[in-house]
């Protein structure tokens, strides 16, 4: 379990739901470590102003994590944590590897899910 | 959230928060401001083992302990704050953060802290997340079974290069220099582990590969040759670098963008203090941030002090009173 303030994709019916509900999603995918920890912060500082925006976080090593987001064709080559993915309509339109800062999170988020 | 302060912390990392704790225990109104995560550079650590009283605790755990006992003490701290601009001279100091507005404080305590220095090299960013990395315990396991390469020669290199022949086939370390800045300890055990190979005089020239790292191009410092290193993983311990560009001109910087102090960590502008790796010294570790944010702290409180003193009236014939012979007390 991911010791943040976001709420948990904790499994693929979650996930699902999470995607067919909402048209903007942000999913950090990570574990409590010093590369994803900034990540989360920088989601909970941003979700208020994106209102718009589902923010969640899933643990990398959790099932659902393995169903989903670590089966992505565009996450393959990644070699750093945390993976954090953005979908528009169930689509997904940009995907991360390793530590991102705000202003990068923010551009992606202006870009993709405005 | 009150845009005045009494004292305001640029940085929240051991530095940054232990003086929120002692300006807000001394009933400063104190705001700490970090551009990234509370905690800085120690949210890095996996496992702290020479912190005096904690045989053992991650990173992670210790700024959050000391974020919430400075929050305690009725200090704020806000995160992920971008400062926009920054004015140090004169009595009232201003910061503005980006999309929150002004803040005014009497007081600064500078500690920004450093972040993992880079080698530059335009491939670099390409493979970040792709195959470069800058946390062995983050992404070691994305490499096992593979040929990977820890660029540096610090104790930070050779130990994490220990650590990931735990999951890799071979580990080469490249070091720009012909003999290595760590510990003694430190390179004997490197040099005693089989999967290790090393690589000294070496500059790192290019990454190169597909959708992931693939070859690694180094050039000798003593005859130009080059070498290409098939790796899946480059890892890079090169050292830190001070967050201190937003100083540049607003206080006294070395050389290598180290804030200057004075002993009682005064920087050249009054009511400006500094603490943590960002300041020009010797050692960098938590405990020594941890001493600089009391002393600076403590160093911002008697500046306060002094400034609320009431200032002697200057002595002229007409402050001179006469003694009644009774009022003399011998």
């Amino acid at each position: 379990m991911l010791e943040t303030n976001l709420k948990h994709v904790e499994t693929v019916q979650e996930f699902d739901t999470l995607l067919a509900e909402n048209d903007k999603v942000m999913i950090c995918c990570g574990r409590m470590g010093p590369m994803c920890l900034p990540v989360y912060d920088v989601m909970e500082k941003l979700e208020p102003k994106y209102a718009q925006v589902a923010f969640r976080d899933m643990d990398f090593d959790s099932p659902v994590a393995r169903e989903t987001i670590r089966r992505l064709p565009q996450v393959q080559s990644f070699g750093g944590l945390p993976f954090t993915v953005y979908f528009r309509d169930g689509k997904l339109m940009q995907a991360t590897s390793s530590i991102q800062t705000k202003q990068q999170v923010t551009a992606i988020l202006d870009q993709h899910l405005a | 959230m009150p845009t005045e302060s009494d004292v305001m912390v640029i940085g929240g990392g051991p530095a940054g928060l232990t003086a929120g704790i002692y300006l807000a225990r001394a009933h400063l109104e104190t705001l700490v401001v970090d551009s990234g995560a509370a905690g800085g550079q120690m949210i890095l650590s996996s496992a702290i083992a020479n912190y005096p009283g904690v045989p053992r605790i991650t990173g992670r755990q210790l700024a959050l302990a000391m974020r919430k006992q400075a929050e305690s003490f009725g200090c704020r701290v806000e995160s992920q704050a971008e400062i926009e601009s920054l004015s140090l001279e004169g009595p009232v100091k201003e910061v503005t953060l980006a999309g929150e507005g002004a803040f005014t404080a009497r007081a600064v305590v500078l500690a920004p802290g450093g972040r993992p220095r880079k080698l530059g090299i335009p491939s670099e960013t390409a493979f970040e997340g792709r195959g470069i990395s800058y946390c062995a315990t983050c992404d070691g396991e994305f490499f096992t079974g593979e040929d990977i390469v820890v660029v540096g020669g610090g104790n930070s290199a050779l130990e994490e290069a220990v650590a990931l022949t735990r999951v890799a086939r071979s580990v080469t370390i490249v070091h720009e220099f012909d003999r290595f800045q760590a510990q003694p300890w430190a390179v004997e055990e490197a040099r005693k582990n089989p999967r290790i190979r090393f690589l000294l005089a070496q500059d790192v020239r290019e990454f190169r590969g597909g959708d992931h790292l693939e070859e690694v191009v180094l050039a000798s410092k003593r005859t130009g040759d080059e070498t290409v290193l098939r790796a899946r993983g480059a890892f890079l311990f090169i050292g830190y670098r001070p967050n201190t560009a937003f100083l540049d001109g607003l206080a006294a910087l070395t050389a290598r963008g180290e804030i200057v102090t004075d002993e009682a960590l005064r920087t050249n502008v009054p009511g400006v203090f500094a603490a943590g790796d960002a300041r020009q010294k010797r050692y960098r570790q938590i405990t020594t941030a941890v001493a600089d944010g009391t002393v600076a702290a403590l160093g911002a409180v008697e500046y306060l002090t002094a400034l609320e003193r009431p200032v002697w009236p200057t002595w002229q014939a007409s402050n001179v009173i006469e003694l009644a012979p009774a009022m003399v007390v011998h």
